[in-house]
Parts: structure tokens; C-alpha cells; sequence
């Protein structure tokens, strides 16, 4: 396989310098801080893959006409809709990401939700979560964490086994 | 959602996250990583590429299982592209865009300021 680095970058795009340098360039000297543990929990799953039931939890909102999508504002709260059917769009105009490299109109290409139930169609996994969990990007960590315990209910509630989650 | 998935596991839910953002993932710490060196907004595969999307899902679900300590990342065989100019593409800052960055960081501070001054009768 062809390798696309210019020798210039000898590994992957270090975002956390990328966008303090891009913000410190629009006037914020005060550099996000950004989480950082020592410890990380671990919990190896009790169940087999092909049995397990899969919640997936995406950073992008749910699409709706009546909203101006540059409005940072639009992306709400934490969320959890319905898998089936997936959801034809989301929107996702209001969080940073390549806008200029690529889009995000196929939306399995960061809720990968007809992928998970092609797998548990193959039986590669038990079942997808009947509905998947939405959780807007936040500067403040401590609402991310009241997020997170909402996810737990809803997860707990849709007996989920394991969780898949994708960051935009 | 790096915080997401650290919760879910501490209260005994299994995760992985399935990302691009490896500094920003690795720094916060968690428990298994999915990492796809792609432009930040298709994580999972490119458009339209629903075998690259099942690999990377796959690949991220076997981590669940195979991963046997915290901070597990595995990255995925694909490429963006020959010329990996996208590496430099995001968050530029330079001569062409900093006149525009400085403008736009008025701009926003200008705005939050007759919000706040809205907000605040008297």
C-alpha cells in the first residue's frame, strides 16, 4: 500500500496543537483544556460477540429543516431516536470537522447504522440497540458527564451489551 | 465522547470508540480505540464505500473482545489517498487565512459581547 505522508508529518494530524494554533490565530490566547486521565476503567464484555446487543452514540444531531444549521445552537442535548429506519441525514454543520476534504451526506460513514444491521443480519453480532444515542460536543466536561449518565439509562433501558462510539 | 465512553465503562459497559482524532482520544484516556487516519467527519469509511465501512465497524467491534487492558488502540489498513494533502488542509493557519482568522475571531467576540449586553438590562 502506498503511503499518502509527506515525510514532513511522520505520524497522524495532532489536533490538540492544530486547534489551539487556529484559535490562537482568531484572538483566544487561553488554549482549551483539554481531559486528560491517568486511569482508564475496564470491563471485558460477559457475553459473545455474536450474541451481543450493540449501542452506537455519535456526536452529531439529529437533522431537522426548520433550524438554521450554522447555529451552534441547533445540536441541543443528548438525544437517543430510533434505529429502524436509520436516519437519512444528520446534521453536522455546527461541529469541526474536513469540510473542505469531505462530507458527511453518507451518514454510515460516522453512524454506521446499516453496517451494525447487516452484521446481526450475518449473525457476526447478536442485534443492534433499538435506539442509537446522541451526545452534542461540549466545552464544559462536567455537562459531558451528565450526558454520559444519560446515555447509561437509555442504554440500560435498550439492554445494550457493549458500546460503539464515533466521534465526528 | 472520550468522557462518554470512560462512564459507560466505570459503571461496567464495555466500549470502543471508532475515531480520527488520535491525540485528542489518547490523551483523555480510554479503553479501546478503533483509529482511521482520515480527515476529521467519516471515521467509519469513506462515502459510498460500504465494505470499508462493515472492515473499520468490524475491526472496532473485535477490539471489544480481543482487548485484554485499558488504552487498547488498533489502527485500520486504509489511506485517504496518494497525496495525503488533506493533512495539512483542516485548521490552516498561515499567510493566506490568518487575516481571515483574525476577522472572524472579532467577529464571533463582537457578537457574544451584544448578547451578553442584550442579556443584561441597563
Amino acid at each position: 500500500m502506498a503511503a499518502d505522508r509527506d515525510p514532513a508529518f511522520t505520524t497522524f494530524v495532532r489536533y490538540m496543537d492544530r486547534s489551539r494554533d487556529f484559535y490562537a490565530a482568531q484572538g483566544y490566547d487561553r488554549p482549551y483544556r483539554w481531559a486528560h486521565h491517568e486511569d482508564v476503567p475496564f470491563e471485558r464484555p460477559t457475553v459473545e460477540r455474536s450474541a451481543a446487543r450493540v449501542g452506537i452514540v455519535t456526536t452529531t444531531a439529529m437533522h431537522r429543516d426548520d433550524v438554521d444549521t450554522d447555529d451552534p445552537s441547533a445540536s441541543g442535548g443528548a438525544f437517543a431516536a430510533g434505529t429502524t429506519p436509520a436516519p437519512a441525514r444528520m446534521h453536522t454543520s455546527h461541529l469541526e470537522w474536513d469540510q473542505e476534504t469531505t462530507h458527511t451526506d453518507d451518514v454510515d460513514t460516522f453512524l454506521p447504522l446499516h453496517r451494525l444491521a447487516e452484521l446481526a443480519e450475518a449473525g457476526r453480532i447478536g442485534s443492534v440497540a433499538p435506539r442509537y444515542y446522541g451526545v452534542p460536543t461540549l466545552y464544559s466536561h462536567r455537562q459531558t458527564q451528565r450526558n454520559a449518565e444519560k446515555v447509561e439509562a437509555w442504554a440500560r433501558e435498550d439492554e445494550v451489551d457493549v458500546v460503539l462510539l464515533v466521534p465526528l | 465522547m472520550s468522557l462518554v465512553a470512560r462512564h459507560l465503562e466505570s459503571v461496567g459497559i464495555p466500549t470502543v470508540i471508532a475515531g480520527s482524532a488520535r491525540d485528542i482520544v489518547e490523551h483523555c484516556g480510554v479503553p479501546r480505540f478503533c483509529f482511521t487516519d482520515f480527515p476529521l467527519g467519516n471515521p467509519c469509511g469513506k462515502p459510498g464505500d460500504a465494505a470499508m465501512q462493515t472492515a473499520i465497524v468490524e475491526q472496532a467491534l473485535d477490539l471489544l473482545w480481543s482487548a485484554t487492558a485499558p488504552r487498547t488502540t488498533v489502527q485500520t489498513p486504509f489511506v485517504w489517498d496518494e497525496t495525503g494533502s488533506w493533512r495539512t488542509r483542516f485548521m490552516r493557519v498561515d499567510e493566506e487565512t490568518l487575516p481571515g482568522l483574525r476577522r472572524a475571531g472579532e467577529e464571533r467576540r463582537a457578537k457574544q459581547e451584544a448578547k451578553r449586553a442584550a442579556r443584561s438590562p441597563g
